[in-house]
């Protein structure tokens, strides 16, 4: 298959059964709105070190929030239940509540909650209160700028993480430009994040390594300076390679961020576009490129 | 706004052609006991069993059907109207429906209530959505004393739910309520909150004397003018509360009519009353 003279591999991006939470952010102006969003997904780029996947979902007005003030959607990704636990307590209390004027309200109904506020909530040595209204229970809690309001509970659901596609390029000016399209074309699906740094990652990983209890190394059969080193994966001319990592709260979204992207992504200069899989022995979904341009 | 509707605030009203409309015969002076109009009762009921209801004229027990003239059956929307100044306990201990009332209506109206909607276009007499728990009432006009209110001997008082009133309030609105939002666009009397264990209300006008008196938790924002406060309560500081934002945004978004901009004032915060926790507090607009 071809798109605009780019070779689209036969191949799939073999993704994860993930848990996933989205919420909003909100603050005086979106300054410090966008400030607090920096930080709570700040370190979340990969689940493998840094326990989580987190990135912004887009930017909110005053007519979309809940408290009627500037906003940011953030989306957050984790393999457990326990880690999302762990992550949006850790996260919420030392990213958000920190923050000048911030607030932080839960924007996913789900079956599956977790108490984040209400246990942020002690943070107000016994100053703090509750409002209940229509089923949403917020708590505020008293802080040196005035005061700090969050849900008690936040959803959580099952998602998907590690979406994936590969851009082969001629070089490396060529590879970033057509990742950054990409990332531009995907920042317009609601309900998925690119984790990696601005949305790509160039150094892309394998399961295993030469060295005892190295769990990931780079992938080398996509590594353009060792080509002849190794059994690669690359077709000639391809000199830098840049990947997208996709996590969505469904499959859906998933499928449309990669078919967005890839379509954006072949530009000058690329050559082929392929996905990263293990052989379909440990994801749960697999994301055939040809099936998903296929149905335009 | 993301996930959270307005399923509570406005309930799902059924279309004209299946309402049900009860029309008070005679008004009278003698009160009358209506508590059967609720629509619980009357969703599954058909014509003749509605009229069979029970209700109280004075102190003899009648039935739906010697007070109303009824039209219309099996539907959760009901229509009460005719001179209902003396009729009580309308729509008490309802969970879904709604319920409108045209004209004024005597009282209890919604007391123990639990879901659904009460609209009563013109005045309501006391104790109007007295220990509430869960639904809205909505009141056109004025509502007398102890709307919102515990009955005595009751130690918690509203437990859930939104009243709006667009007049003014009689005393003690929302004595000893335990959670939930009242909002007066008018004034309200003396003893406003007091007693309060938690919960919010909003007051538009004139805000009365002695409000908290007893509280414990729970909040009182006077948007307008106000009586001096009581002086178990201590000034802390001025600022802007974002739990008042937020609650006045999904107020609007049912379409309570709250001027624009009211979110933005700065408000002085009073907590008290020291002589109960403490930790209750009285906002009042800067």
């Amino acid at each position: 298959m071809q798109i605009n003279n780019v070779e689209i591999e036969d191949n799939f991006a073999e993704a994860f059964k993930m848990w996933g939470s989205r919420f909003i952010i909100t603050a005086i102006n979106e300054r410090w709105a966008m400030t607090a969003a920096r930080e709570v997904t700040g370190f979340s780029t990969s689940i493998i070190g840094c326990g989580c996947e987190a990135g912004i979902g887009g930017v909110l007005t005053c007519d979309q929030t809940p408290d009627g003030r500037p906003g940011v959607l953030v989306l957050i990704f984790t393999m457990s239940k326990k880690d999302m636990v762990k992550h949006l307590l850790l996260r919420l209390g030392q990213c958000i509540m920190t923050s000048p004027t911030s607030a932080c309200y839960n924007d996913l109904e789900a079956e599956v909650k977790v108490k984040t506020g209400g246990k942020l909530r002690y943070f107000g040595d016994g100053f703090q209160s509750s409002k209940y209204l229509e089923k949403r229970r917020l708590w505020r809690v008293p802080v040196m700028d005035g005061e700090f309001v969050i849900e008690e509970s936040f959803g959580m659901q099952k998602a998907v993480g590690g979406g994936n596609f590969l851009i082969l390029a001629d070089n490396q000016l060529n590879a970033l430009a057509a990742a950054e399209a990409a990332v531009d074309a995907i920042s317009k699906i609601p309900d998925v994040i690119l984790p990696f740094p601005g949305g790509i990652v160039r150094s892309g990983s394998k399961i295993g390594s030469i060295y005892k209890g190295q769990m990931v190394s780079s992938n080398t059969a996509y590594c353009p300076g060792i080509r002849r080193q190794v059994d690669s994966a690359l077709p000639e001319g391809v000199n830098s390679v840049m990947e997208i990592v996709i996590d969505g709260l469904n499959e859906n979204v998933v499928r449309m961020a990669t078919k967005v992207g890839i379509l954006a992504a072949t530009g000058p200069g690329v050559i082929g576009i392929s996905a990263g899989n293990y052989g379909g022995k440990l994801g749960q979904y697999h994301f055939y490129l040809h099936e998903i341009l296929g149905k335009a | 706004m993301g996930c959270v509707s307005c399923a509570g605030l406005v309930g799902n009203s059924s279309s004209a052609e299946n309402e049900i409309t009860l029309h008070l015969k005679e008004p009278t002076t003698i009160p009358i006991e209506a508590y059967s109009i609720t629509p619980d009762l009357l969703l599954e009921r058909d014509d003749s069993d509605i009229k069979k209801l029970p209700a109280y004229y004075g102190r003899r027990k009648v039935t739906i059907g010697d007070l109303f003239s009824v039209e219309g059956e099996r539907s959760e929307s009901i229509v009460v109207q005719g001179g209902l100044g003396h009729v009580k306990k309308i729509g008490m201990g309802m969970s879904r429906g709604r319920i409108i009332v045209k004209g004024d209506v005597g009282p209890h109206l919604g007391a123990y209530m639990q879901g659904g909607e009460i609209i009563v276009k013109g005045n309501a007499g006391d104790w109007a959505g007295a220990n509430m728990e869960g639904g809205r009432v909505w009141i056109d006009g004025n509502a007398a004393h102890h709307v919102g209110a515990a009955y005595p001997g009751d130690k918690k008082g509203v437990n859930r739910g939104v009243i709006i009133i667009e007049g003014n309030a009689g005393s003690e609105l929302g004595v000893a309520m335990r959670r939930g939002v009242i909002a007066v666009f008018g004034n309200t009397g003396d003893f406003t909150g007091a007693g309060m264990i938690a919960g919010t209300i909003l007051v538009f006008g004139h805000l009365g004397k002695r409000a908290g008196a007893g509280m414990k938790r729970g909040s009182i924002a006077a948007f307008g003018t106000y009586d001096p406060l009581l002086p178990t309560y201590r000034f802390e500081s001025i600022f802007q509360p974002v739990y008042i934002r937020f609650l006045i945004k999904r107020l609007r978004e049912c379409g309570v009519p709250i001027p624009a901009k009211t979110e933005e004032q700065l408000f002085r915060r009073y907590s008290g009353d020291i002589n109960m926790l403490g930790k209750g507090e009285i906002l009042i607009h800067d």
